[in-house]
């Protein structure tokens, strides 16, 4: 199977009017000694149907969300996708095109950054936003980046309750940034204003997850305050479905919104591709990285969309860029857009609402089988820890012969917690499920 | 029209700014040729008032739609003034790149420094030689 | 046309989400949203129109021929979404232990093993999410590997070629390094004698592609490579002209020791309107135990995560990468087998079939075969009748085509770099033949056409200077400005007599 269109009397065609004999003449500056000269050694090529076969075999040895009952999060979470984001996502005219550096022929992609761009405004309460990061974890290193050129400080601060994979992330781009980086530890599942206010003496930002990793609602606008009594800027990374309920970043201090943008219309897909989603307040909008679409007229006076402030970017400012970006995740992002406007004001409030209901109803199920719940004073979101009795991996291991994935063994990531599940309820699940969940848990 | 372009009573750093010097003050800009080169200026980061400048070194940034450059301090000395005009307006540099599209007013650290820059004939050929 | 924002009517929506009828518990008021977001409220019909008319004011690969030089448009084979959706690959969450995913995890480790194939090289992480996150995780690879070696306050520059990509420069500077740059010779390879004169101990590597944005092999690349061996540095490939070489030359055996695939390139993932896009990097086995962690690795007949790994420099991304990305990409590769290298010399036959019939009506700043891509100047366009690569650019949209890239490298004067890929038929190359020989002759007939284009879009020429002092990156609802009543801003009059 090729994509090739290439006849050998094309071949001859094309080689004569070159001007050589033979397309081996074509690689006449390759030195011998960089020159390869045995086939690839990889598998025979297959043809389509030969290609379907090998992959829906390779597919089928993976338990996934459809082959059991999930309340596995952690991060990337069993939301509903619906119909109309996969119909636009395969559009050619969007699925095939590449960034729009020639927007005459690009206002399809760009009106959409745009509106997207407003989404992301709308519901994190900023001023502007990029076009997308390539996920929940980098943007917090883009937000690191951002502080450190804009305050001219050399440290960060980030909560033990945000993703560990976010904090790891910021940890791996730190050096190179030259950052220090500083956790502030949670004291039974939230995090301390006070403390944080320490911790961010001197720092350029302070990072906070909301809801947490843990699923717990910290106190938001007090550690906004916290971080800006430290002139440090308050930097909130945000879940998308929880802001129909929760308030907006923008809308109780916070310089920087960010978030993984996978709940919003992205299916799970072992990890990517997704979006990571970065908002500001106004004042930060030269030193965004990533593109930024903006509105213009045509000479006619016709209203059109180009990318702008490029001078930031990599391609014009070189080592001067904000971020080396370029390819991003458009195409995650306007899966994004499609969700959020399929959803509207009500559905996004409604989505919340139910994964809020449904997780109190898993919590008061759990606790009536025995179960303990490590933050039971704690408001929470879609997610709670629950204390599982044993090892919460043997837990997840037994539970799955029973046809149910019931959460997050934490273990790996926050010493102590061998023996506690994260257990995340989307609007997807039903009581039924939960129910057999707690049959399944119940000690 | 050469002499529009570079006048003849300022003096010019290789990285396309001038100097107006007036006793131990001087005025900075950049050149006609800076300005056709960047386009249309959109934006113009200041800098902070009081700030000392080094010759041959940025103390300013200009960006237009297709490049940010670096503004070059052709003498040393600290800022006395910035031109808050054109933070508003920065496409005056283009139009009035000598005059009203100044950038700031400095006083000078070293006066002998302007010996080491280039008079209006001296910065033509250069341009010249720039091809 | 309406943003769909002005197409909003309270009331109206699309979705909704199920009721569990459950009480719902009670958010602290201070944590409370206040406001609702100001989210479209449309209804199902108009959303898919909304969408579709955005679409066709967009051109695809699916739509006609886009050479955009340095980005590799090739087709984006429609089996390949459908592999991608299969349930057991787009429903899996990452975090499911390693025995319920060895289909995933094949599926990586093979794919892991072919690019170690093409690239003549070791070890493999799929983990950064672009081309540019690869180029960044090599260089934190070189902080740690001389950091091993107690070399790394000494190593702080970087060199890299004045025709490189905008993300190699942008790169060095977000991983602590200091640039240096090297210039280009009249043949279009790196100047040795100024390279010679730039790598000592201080140096910590080159960041290098091969063939250059040029479109050209470096003919002295193994002297390159022996430069940077005696002075103890390391070699960077950057991986975006790979298209050019599968099967034919490896980066490995050039002497690269970190290379960065783009797989929205080369292996025709599809580009997105902008992304998603996939950059694994391939390394030497002396580089491989500072890789992301964790390692995808075999374990007899399974596949499982390692994360015992001291020495990596971390996580680059979350997860194990864009996953999606490597089911396209790993599928479009089985498709091809050993045939990659036909593929490649597909793509490099096309091009100098190109070059070939357009060095006449355009320049030709390299005179030499070209690879996968080339590059003309429309210098002469611009001297003898006043018009730019950048008309030349809106022209060919009114004949149906995606322009080139233009204006780069920045070593060209008005540069146009094509890469018409190896999926472009004869008659296909030969209507842009047409067409750009159609518009050199209009240059100097009509200019003007140049000028007014493009005249067959939904909008002409946008204002990029409005878009950049306006700065209107969001719609405001009742406050939204309304930019087509503003005067032009003050134009600047092109002196006479130039």
């Amino acid at each position: 199977m090729s994509y090739l269109a290439l006849t050998e009397a094309d071949r001859d065609a094309m080689l004569e009017a070159i001007g050589v004999e033979s397309l081996e003449e074509l690689f006449a500056d390759l030195p011998e000694g960089v020159r390869f000269d045995r086939p690839l050694d990889v598998p025979p090529a297959l043809t389509e149907q030969e290609l379907t076969a090998y992959f829906e075999q390779l597919a089928s040895q993976n338990e996934h969300n459809g082959s059991h009952v999930s309340f596995l999060g952690a991060g990337l979470y069993d939301h509903y996708v619906p119909a109309v984001v996969d119909a636009v996502l395969q559009r050619g005219e969007f699925l095939t095109a590449y960034t729009p550096y020639q927007p005459e022929l690009s206002q399809g992609v760009l009106q959409s950054i745009f509106e997207y761009q407003t989404a992301i405004c709308e519901v994190t309460g900023m001023d502007v936003s990029n076009a997308s990061g390539y996920d929940g974890t980098t943007v917090a290193a883009d937000a690191c980046y951002i502080a450190k050129h804009a305050t001219g400080r050399s440290k960060v601060v980030i909560t033990e309750a945000t993703n560990p994979q976010v904090r790891q992330v910021v940890k791996t781009y730190a050096p190179g940034f030259g950052l220090e980086v500083v956790e502030v530890p949670h004291r039974g599942g939230a995090t301390d204003p006070d403390e944080l206010r320490t911790a961010a003496e001197d720092a350029a930002c302070a990072i906070f997850q909301q809801p947490n990793f843990f699923g717990v609602l910290e106190p938001a606008p007090d550690l906004a305050a916290a971080a800006a009594d430290a002139e440090a800027l308050p930097v909130a990374h945000v879940d998308p479905i929880s802001l129909g309920v929760l308030e907006a970043p923008g809308h109780y201090g916070c310089a920087l919104a960010i978030g993984e943008g996978q709940s919003a219309g992205n299916h799970v897909s072992y990890g990517g591709p997704h979006y990571g989603f970065l908002a500001a307040r106004s004042e930060f909008i030269r030193r965004m990285p990533g593109r930024i679409v903006g509105e213009t007229t045509d000479a006619a006076g016709n209203r059109g969309y180009v990318l702008t402030l490029q001078t930031r970017e990599q391609h014009i400012r070189r080592e001067k860029a904000t971020s080396n970006i370029t390819t991003n995740q458009t195409l995650l992002a306007l899966a994004g857009l499609v969700y959020f406007s399929w959803l509207g004001p009500q559905g996004l409030r409604e989505v919340g609402e139910t994964c809020m209901a449904l997780a109190e109803y898993a919590k008061e199920r759990l606790v009536a089988t025995g179960l303990e719940l490590p933050f039971a004073d704690r408001t929470t979101f879609k997610e709670f820890a629950v204390r599982v009795g044993r090892n919460a991996r043997d837990v997840v291991r037994d539970a799955l012969a029973h046809g149910i994935h019931p959460g997050y063994a934490l273990g790996r990531d926050y010493p102590g917690m061998d023996d506690v599940l994260l257990v995340a309820v989307t609007e997807r699940r039903t009581k039924e499920e939960i129910e057999r969940l707690a049959e399944v848990l119940a000690p | 029209m050469a002499a529009e372009r570079n006048p003849g009573d300022l003096r010019y750093h290789p990285e396309h700014d001038w100097a107006r010097i007036e006793g131990d003050e001087a005025t900075f800009g950049i050149t006609w040729f800076a300005q056709d080169a960047l386009g249309e200026l959109v934006h113009f980061e200041p800098p902070e008032q009081g700030a000392t400048v080094t010759a041959g070194k940025p103390y300013a940034e200009v960006e237009s739609v297709k490049a940010v450059s670096d503004v070059i301090a052709p003498l040393s000395g600290e800022i006395v003034e910035v031109n808050r005009a054109i933070v508003d307006a920065p496409e005056t540099v283009n139009t009035d790149p000598y005059g009203d599209g100044w950038i700031a007013r400095v006083r000078l650290s070293d006066s002998s420094e302007a010996e080491s820059l280039m008079d209006a004939e001296a910065y033509e050929r250069y341009l010249a030689e720039q091809g | 046309m309406k943003l769909i924002f002005e197409k909003s009517r309270p009331g109206r929506r699309a979705g909704h989400a199920p009721d569990a009828r459950l009480p719902v518990p009670e958010i602290p008021a201070e944590l409370r949203r206040s406001e609702p977001p100001r989210l479209p409220e449309i209804a199902e019909p108009d959303l898919l129109r909304h969408f579709t008319e955005l679409s066709t004011r967009n051109f695809g690969i699916d739509t006609g021929f886009y050479p955009l030089g340095s980005c590799t448009m090739k087709h984006n084979p429609r089996v390949n979404e459908r592999l991608a959706a299969l349930p057991g690959f787009r429903d899996l969450h990452p975090l499911e232990d390693e025995e319920r995913a060895q289909g995933a995890l094949r599926l990586c480790v093979e794919l892991q093993e072919t690019l170690a194939e093409v690239t003549g090289l070791d070890a493999v992480s799929l983990q950064p999410a672009a081309g540019s996150q690869g180029e960044l995780t090599g260089l934190m690879l070189m902080h740690a590997y001389f950091a091993g070696r107690g070399e790394d306050e000494q190593r702080r520059k970087i060199v890299i070629p004045d025709t490189a990509h905008g993300t190699n420069p942008a790169s060095v500077t977000m991983a602590g390094y200091e640039l240096v740059d090297v210039q280009t010779d009249p043949r279009g390879n790196i100047d040795v004698d100024d390279l010679r004169t730039k790598v000592d101990e201080t140096t910590a590597g080159l960041m290098l592609t091969n063939p250059s944005t040029l479109g050209l092999f470096d003919e002295n690349i193994e002297e390159i490579s022996r430069i940077f061996h005696e002075a103890g540095a390391l070699m960077y490939y950057d991986g975006a002209n790979l298209n050019a070489v599968c099967g034919i030359s490896r980066p490995g055996d050039m002497g690269f020791e970190i290379v960065h695939i783009n797989l929205h390139k080369t292996f025709s993932q599809p580009h997105g309107g902008g992304g998603p896009g996939g950059g694994p990097i391939a390394v030497s086995e002396r580089l491989e135990p500072f890789l992301p962690v964790p390692a995808i690795v075999r374990d007899g007949d399974a596949y499982r995560l390692d994360y015992d790994r001291p020495q990596s420099i971390g996580k680059v991304r979350g997860f194990l990468g864009p996953f999606g990305v490597f089911v396209r990409s790993y599928a479009f590769i089985r498709a091809y087998g050993p045939g990659l290298r036909e593929m490649s010399e597909a793509a490099v036959l096309n091009a100098n079939y190109l070059l070939a019939l357009l060095r006449e009506a355009y320049d030709l700043p390299f005179d030499r075969l070209c690879m996968h891509e080339f590059v003309l100047s429309a210098r002469r366009l611009k001297r003898d009748h006043g018009v730019t690569a950048l008309d030349v650019a809106k022209r060919l949209m009114d004949y149906g085509f995606h322009p080139p890239t233009i204006y780069f490298p920045l070593i060209v004067p008005e540069a146009l770099m094509i890469e018409p890929t190896e999926t472009e038929a004869k008659e296909t190359l030969d209507a842009f033949v047409d067409a750009m020989r159609a518009i050199a002759r209009e240059a100097e007939e009509h200019p003007e056409l140049l000028k007014q284009a493009p005249q067959g879009t939904v909008v002409g020429r946008l204002d990029e200077v409005k878009a950049a002092k306006r700065a209107v990156v969001r719609y405001h609802f009742e406050d939204h400005p309304d930019l087509s009543a503003e005067p032009a801003p003050a134009g600047v009059e092109a002196p006479k007599g130039v």
